[in-house]
């Protein structure tokens, strides 16, 4: 069978000097679902930029359906029949699904918009290939699951033959991913084609036909998938055997170190973003909190790390009450916090590594004398902490902006493991890094916690949160729906019907668990 | 890769001052009758006496106070459009405290130079002050209050401290003792230039090597980043614009003391503006500001020279300036070149995976 698509020999650099892709060839067969697997920084998502129009090639070309295809623009790749649905949602979330979805093509009756023949023309198009969305809801009010199946409509109304989706199934609950998939195999049936890049090798096994994976900008391999193991993909990812599996001893819960009592908190316009919201975590055991993105999980990092003021309720740290502390106040009590976007909140993209490792600890009299700072106890701090967190960088001089989205999360990690914390608060610390560095910052985290360190991580991702965290909550709406003293013993499919509010624990029960 | 980004960069600034001039010599051609000899009044005329060189040194004094204080502002990610009525502020205070107060020699310059910065971080404190807590964007509030304290100084001045005996709108003669001392003559060349020196060794200093600079870099970097790690941000931005404001008001009184020995503008002389272009050629770097403000007087006091000397007007050499900070700004020029540059860099190494 003839490729439908072949990417020959695609090089780009980006202006920084990073090689994202060194002559990568790429192809893939009408009618198959595609999977493209490497870890953060192989340059999948360069790769595909440059496929959409998005990024120039430095070297290389594009052939689609046989014929040389020269992307300037998303516009041009749409036109061809490529579509795109990215990862975080292009879509305008105060109009309706319709609106979005006719955006730029929009039916019209003289000089107006044709409302009737636009919700005929979405609820045709939804029937046809089988992904119900209620053509009338405003996509502020749809879930996220709803949200994704408007931008595989979208890409589908311009035309698009073959798709792209980039880890579609990152923000999606167990439930919704099964969901997604019926409605991917419903689009194969009908002649689609699909690139699917994830992370998640486990949904690269059920779905995909043919896997190609990436390593440090180059193309590694391509497998049938049916011919291949997870743990072969794995390696062929990181070029070693990786151990996904935690091995921890069992907790040894010491004193409270944080308490939460009645946490609220409401935007604006009154809107409540945390309910009542109350745990507690002890010294040597790491509590979890798992839920979708966007139940609350950010306002309540930023609000125990003194980012953020609560509206009502109490925070105490070792017995301390700190609710409203500023961040310096927290961070003196020993408060140690991982965010969830490193890039805005973790480091200071343009200064060195040394300079980042600092931050928190600059007015300490090892680093600053009266007047002058220690340049040399700071480059030792560094070169030091480069060494002990494996960051992988030419020195701790390097800006960090040179360095891979895991080496950078090394960073933080490090600065925030070094800080001699009573509490580590660990927002999504392993959201975008790849496995070997998933696999380096769990093994810290359970062992700082066991040196008697409480540690609080906040994760959508359920492997994560289930196989790192000794006790487990479970957070929907901005209120803890579930809880469970034993992480180990709960089920992925409880575990999501919990996040997706569908399931929800009994008050007393609750009650007691959190007490 | 920090040195060859700044060979780059170095090399990216000179290409585009030598296509300037080159621009610049064909703008001559075409309105000048003798373009040779004006090209070369211009380009050599400010080396070619000891007055002349003076007058170059004399003109880049207060330059390098602006600019020093439109970097320390710019590396805290903050814009001061207002070094501008700082200095002119700062002058004013000079100005006061010279008359005001007979202090014996050298207490009294230090004294007025002391009011000149105290004036400045004034001006400079409020749009820092209303940012910090009010969120009061500081690029409207700082460039308004140039007029304020614009209207305020010459009020000060031609109400209060305006000489009658003399011919224009200036004020009494200052006294000896408050003078910064011309050591170079026939030269007008002054102790500010010490002064000058002394506030870029503070700069560096401060901003490199010492935690409230490092605090200061990283709010400019990344004001998030520095929240984050427990940088109150607030202070930064205040304490940003206050030495901002302060470095800002010594130009002033640089010119008031050392030039003039009077305060006698009646208009904003322009040094604040002028600083924002030196802070932005030398990167924001305190070392680069002496530098850049040489260049900058240097093309002024050369176009000075060809208007007086030929039948090019000055005017001609703001044309000229002009489209040199357009090149070197631009940060897209030559970025091709460097580019595959780059690649051919990245694509030589094997990636270690």
């Amino acid at each position: 069978m003839q490729n439908l698509l072949e990417m020959k020999g695609i090089t780009k650099v980006y202006p920084n000097g990073v090689l994202a892709n060194d002559k990568v060839d790429f192809s893939v067969l009408p009618g198959e679902i595609h999977a493209l697997v490497g870890e953060n920084g192989a340059g999948k998502t360069t790769l595909m930029k440059v496929l959409f129009g998005l990024e120039t090639p430095d070297a290389g070309e594009v052939y689609y359906k046989g014929q040389r295809l020269q992307v300037s623009s998303p516009l041009h790749a749409i036109s061809s029949g490529i579509g795109m649905v990215h990862q975080h949602f292009m879509l305008a979330p105060s109009l309706t699904v319709t609106e979005n979805l006719v955006l730029g093509a929009e039916p019209r009756k003289g000089l107006a918009f044709d409302w009737n023949t636009a919700i005929k023309t979405v609820e045709d198009l939804s029937k046809r290939y089988n992904l119900h969305v209620d053509p009338r809801a405003r996509v502020r009010d749809i879930p996220i699951g709803m949200r994704q199946k408007v931008e595989i409509l979208k890409a589908l109304l311009r035309g698009a033959e073959l798709l792209v989706l980039d880890e579609p199934t990152a923000v999606l609950t167990p439930q919704e991913t099964e969901e997604l998939f019926v409605a991917l195999g419903e689009l194969k049936r009908q002649g689609h084609t699909m690139i699917f890049i994830s992370h998640k090798l486990n949904e690269v096994r059920q779905i995909t036909d043919r896997v190609t994976v990436m390593r440090g900008g180059r193309l590694i391999g391509v497998r049938n998938t049916s011919e291949v193991t997870e743990a072969d993909i794995s390696r062929l990812m990181v070029g070693r055997d990786v151990i996904l599996k935690i091995t921890k001893s069992p907790p040894t819960p010491g004193k409270k170190v944080l308490e939460v009592k009645d946490l609220s908190y409401f935007t604006t316009e009154g809107k409540p973003i945390l309910k009542d919201v109350s745990f507690n975590v002890r010294a040597g055991e790491i509590l979890g909190i798992a839920g979708v993105e966007g139940n609350g999980q950010s306002e309540l990092v930023e609000i125990l790390t003194g980012l953020r003021m609560p509206h009502a309720g109490l925070i105490s740290i070792s017995g301390q009450e700190m609710t409203s502390a500023s961040p310096r106040q927290m961070r003196e009590l020993g408060v140690a916090h991982i965010p969830e976007d490193r890039l805005l909140h973790g480091v200071a993209a343009d200064a060195s590594i040394e300079e980042n490792l600092i931050a928190d600890r600059i007015q300490e009299s090892d680093y600053t004398g009266k007047i002058f700072l220690k340049s040399k106890a700071i480059a030792e701090n560094g070169q030091n902490l480069v060494g002990e967190f494996n960051v992988v960088a030419r020195s701790a001089k390097t800006p960090v902006k040179m360095l891979s989205g895991g080496n950078i999360q090394k960073v933080v990690v490090a600065r925030e493991f070094s800080s001699s914390p009573s509490i580590v608060i660990a927002n999504q610390p392993t959201r975008g890094v790849d496995v070997g560095a998933i696999e380096f910052i769990h093994k810290k985290l359970v062992e700082i916690c066991r040196s008697g360190v409480a540690v609080l991580l906040i994760s959508a991702d359920l492997n994560e949160v289930m196989s790192v965290s000794d006790r487990l909550l479970v957070v929907y709406g901005g209120q803890i729906v579930a809880a469970f003293p034993d992480a180990s013993v709960v089920s992925e499919e409880e575990l999501g019907l919990h996040m997706l509010g569908i399931k929800t624990q009994e008050a007393a029960l609750l009650k007691e668990a959190l007490a | 890769m920090i040195s060859r980004e700044l060979i780059f960069e170095i090399g990216r600034t000179l290409i585009a001052i030598l296509l300037a001039l080159l621009l610049g010599f064909v703008i001559i051609l075409l309105v000048s009758e003798e373009p040779f000899e004006a090209f070369g009044h211009f380009v050599t005329g400010p080396l070619t006496t000891t007055r002349r060189i003076g007058n170059w040194i004399e003109a880049t004094i207060p330059l390098i106070f602006t600019g020093l204080a439109v970097s320390i502002a710019f590396q805290a990610g903050q814009f001061n459009i207002g070094a501008e009525g700082q200095l002119f502020f700062g002058g004013v205070v000079a100005t006061i405290v010279a008359l005001s107060f007979p202090l014996p020699m050298y207490v009294h310059v230090l004294v007025a130079l002391l009011g000149a910065m105290v004036g400045g971080a004034v001006a400079g404190a409020i749009p820092g002050f209303m940012k910090a807590k009010w969120g009061a964007n500081e690029l409207v509030s700082s460039l308004m209050l140039n007029y304020v304290f614009y209207r305020l100084g010459l009020y000060l001045i031609n109400h209060h401290f305006r000489d009658p005996a003399a011919g224009a709108m200036v004020s009494y003669r200052l006294p000896e003792t408050s003078w910064l001392q011309w050591f170079w003559l026939p030269t007008r060349v002054h102790w500010g230039l010490w002064v000058a020196l002394a506030a870029i060794a503070f700069c560096y200093l401060f901003v490199y090597r010492t935690r409230w600079g490092y605090a200061l870099r990283m709010t400019g970097l990344n004001k998030d980043f520095a929240a984050y790690a427990g940088i109150s941000v607030t202070a930064v931005i205040i304490y940003s614009q206050v030495i901002s404001g302060a470095i800002a008001g010594l130009a002033g009184a640089a010119d008031v003391l050392g030039l003039y020995r009077r305060f006698q503008w009646q208009m904003l002389p322009g040094y604040g503006f002028d600083g924002i272009i030196i802070a932005i050629l030398a990167r924001n770097h305190p070392l680069g500001v002496p530098i850049a403000a040489l260049f900058l007087a240097y093309i002024r006091s050369g176009a000075s020279i060809m208007s007086r000397m030929t039948d090019v007007s000055a005017e001609m050499v703001a044309i000229i300036q002009g489209i040199m900070i357009l090149l070197v700004t631009a940060r897209a020029f030559l970025s091709k070149w460097r580019h595959r540059a780059v690649v051919k860099e990245a694509t030589k190494h094997e990636v270690n995976a």
